[in-house]
């Protein structure tokens, strides 16, 4: 059947007349959907992107922060660091200096900040290795040695993120999902007010002695090809929208993020074929449920 | 060639046809008469299996019609040639695609059967009218082109509801040549028909068995016929 749909056979599209209705709306559903699809793909693509990005980034970076006396903090900075070099796991520890602590700041506050006139903690930038250090142990040791420590290994609010994103993930493919059904449900009803509309037709042909599958195969064949270009056609526009997204960068974060990136350029290309293959089965078990009703 | 045996069929809980019997022989030509709703066309379409029998076994070409799956009934319609009384076609088809639709529907190379069709439109009278849309027909028209179509794949066995129901007595004289033609050929001839004097012409023609249905039942006709 399926070598059948792709070869296909003119005299047998030539029996069954032109819908002219229903092929466009065809057209324009399996379009409208692959434009839709394009986006929830592209949606679920970047929010994976960012679940694994804000996962390995956040999980290997800590902060320690020095709250102390001002005449205390570089020694409690420098005993600090010491310990974090001798800790297992920590790959690099780095006191930022008071510019980066003004650069983080300068979002609330705006540029030209005078730390020197603020109390702002230290803090300290802790990269760790691949086997990770023992957070707890490190918590017990700064407790003891350096008591205006506190270290923030970002767990608190990096598993929220990570979940969020990976709930967006979720809903990107459950949507693509719904995306396919909503098209299925739209060509089967086409497929059957086709069907229906060509009662006649059918009768004939059984009359001359045609198997079911040469008439299911003539819906089958318009119907598939039809949703195919239409999705070809939506997945096209579906990619200039997206193309003309705006470029990513950290300043826009998620939203300019929102676009495929090297060999995800190609899973957009598989909609089509997606789109014809739910054409397919659609307008084939319709088209052979309405057959078994006739005689 | 057909067979029914103690055939009934109900319809809307009443019943139309009760212990039918016949047997459509090899070469045989056969006439079914009856009153308008006597059930003439119901007992065709049991013949080629468009019906199937509340009661009684319908045979074709040995085979027993409840057996056959959907694919097995296509391939028993391409041995009958069936005329309907309304004689349907597909309008969007010129007429010579539609008496050549079962040879498409079969898979036969239109280029090697181009000759076969156009030497059966010409039999038909049709020719000039190859290019015509079907709604474009006259009555009689429409008629020959019917059994063009149901004769096309030379079946074994020509079934005619009513075929010439919308056509004078002229055109009726001529496709009933038609059909006596092809009796002559060896095709085995059934035709429904409540019009008495085209039997009474064809009996002249023909060695014809004149069957009539009167009260749900089969009977051979008498010698008015």
């Amino acid at each position: 059947m399926l070598r059948t749909v792709l070869i296909g056979d003119t005299q047998a599209d030539r029996v069954v007349p032109p819908s002219g209705f229903t092929a466009q709306l065809t057209l324009f559903a399996s379009g409208a959907m692959a434009f839709l699809a394009v986006f929830a793909l592209a949606l679920s693509l970047a929010s994976g992107r960012l679940a694994d990005r804000w996962a390995s980034e956040l999980a290997r970076s800590a902060t320690l922060r020095i709250t102390a006396p001002e005449d205390q903090v570089a020694a409690q900075t420098e005993v600090a660091l010491r310990i974090l070099r001798q800790t297992p796991g920590v790959a690099r520890a780095r006191a930022l200096s008071k510019q980066e602590q003004a650069a983080l700041l300068a979002p609330w506050f705006g540029p030209g900040l005078d730390l020197d006139a603020l109390p702002v903690p230290q803090l300290i930038e802790v990269t760790e290795d691949e086997q990770g250090y023992d957070a707890a142990g490190l918590r017990l040791r700064l407790a003891a040695e350096v008591p205006g420590a506190v270290l923030d290994d970002h767990t608190r609010w990096r598993k929220p993120l990570v979940d969020a994103a990976n709930s967006l993930r979720r809903l990107g493919w459950i949507s693509i999902l719904l995306i396919g059904g909503a098209m299925a449900a739209m060509i089967t009803l086409a497929a059957n007010a086709a069907l229906a509309a060509n009662a006649q037709v059918i009768e004939v042909l059984r009359l001359v002695g045609a198997h079911d599958s040469y008439i299911a195969g003539a819906f089958v064949r318009r119907f598939t090809l039809r949703a195919f270009i239409g999705a070809g056609i939506g997945v096209a526009l579906g990619l200039a929208g997206v193309l003309l997204l705006p470029e990513a960068s950290d300043e826009g974060g998620f939203l300019t993020g929102l676009g495929f990136r090297g060999l995800s350029w190609l899973w957009p290309l598989l909609i089509p074929l997606l789109g014809g293959a739910v054409a397919f089965a659609a307008t084939w078990l319709a088209a052979r449920r309405r057959l078994k009703e006739l005689s | 060639m057909i067979e029914l045996d103690d055939v009934g069929y109900s319809y809307g809980g009443g019943e139309l046809l009760s212990h039918v019997s016949i047997r459509l022989a090899p070469g045989s030509f056969h006439f079914l008469t009856g009153p308008s709703g006597a059930g003439k066309t119901t007992l065709l379409k049991l013949c080629y299996g468009a019906l199937t029998p509340t009661s009684g076994v319908v045979r074709a070409f040995e085979d027993d019609l409840r057996g056959l799956d959907r694919g097995q009934t296509a391939l028993l319609r391409r041995r009958m040639g069936v005329v309907h009384q309304d004689c349907r076609f597909l309008d969007h088809l010129p007429l010579a695609d539609n008496i050549a639709l079962p040879l498409i529907v079969s898979g036969r190379d239109m280029a090697q059967e181009s000759d076969n069709l156009k030497e059966l439109m010409g039999w038909v009278g049709l020719t000039a009218r190859a290019d015509a849309r079907p709604p474009e027909l006259s009555g009689g028209e429409r008629q020959r082109a019917a059994l063009a179509r149901a004769v096309i794949l030379s079946p074994d066995v020509v079934l005619a509801d009513e075929p010439t129901g919308n056509v004078d007595w002229e055109m009726s004289m001529r496709l009933l040549t038609l059909l006596v033609e092809l009796n002559k050929m060896g095709k085995t001839v059934l035709i429904a028909s409540h019009d008495l004097s085209l039997i009474r012409a064809a009996k002249s023609q023909v060695q014809a068995r004149v069957l009539r249905i009167s009260n749900r039942q089969l009977q051979l006709a008498g010698a008015d016929l």
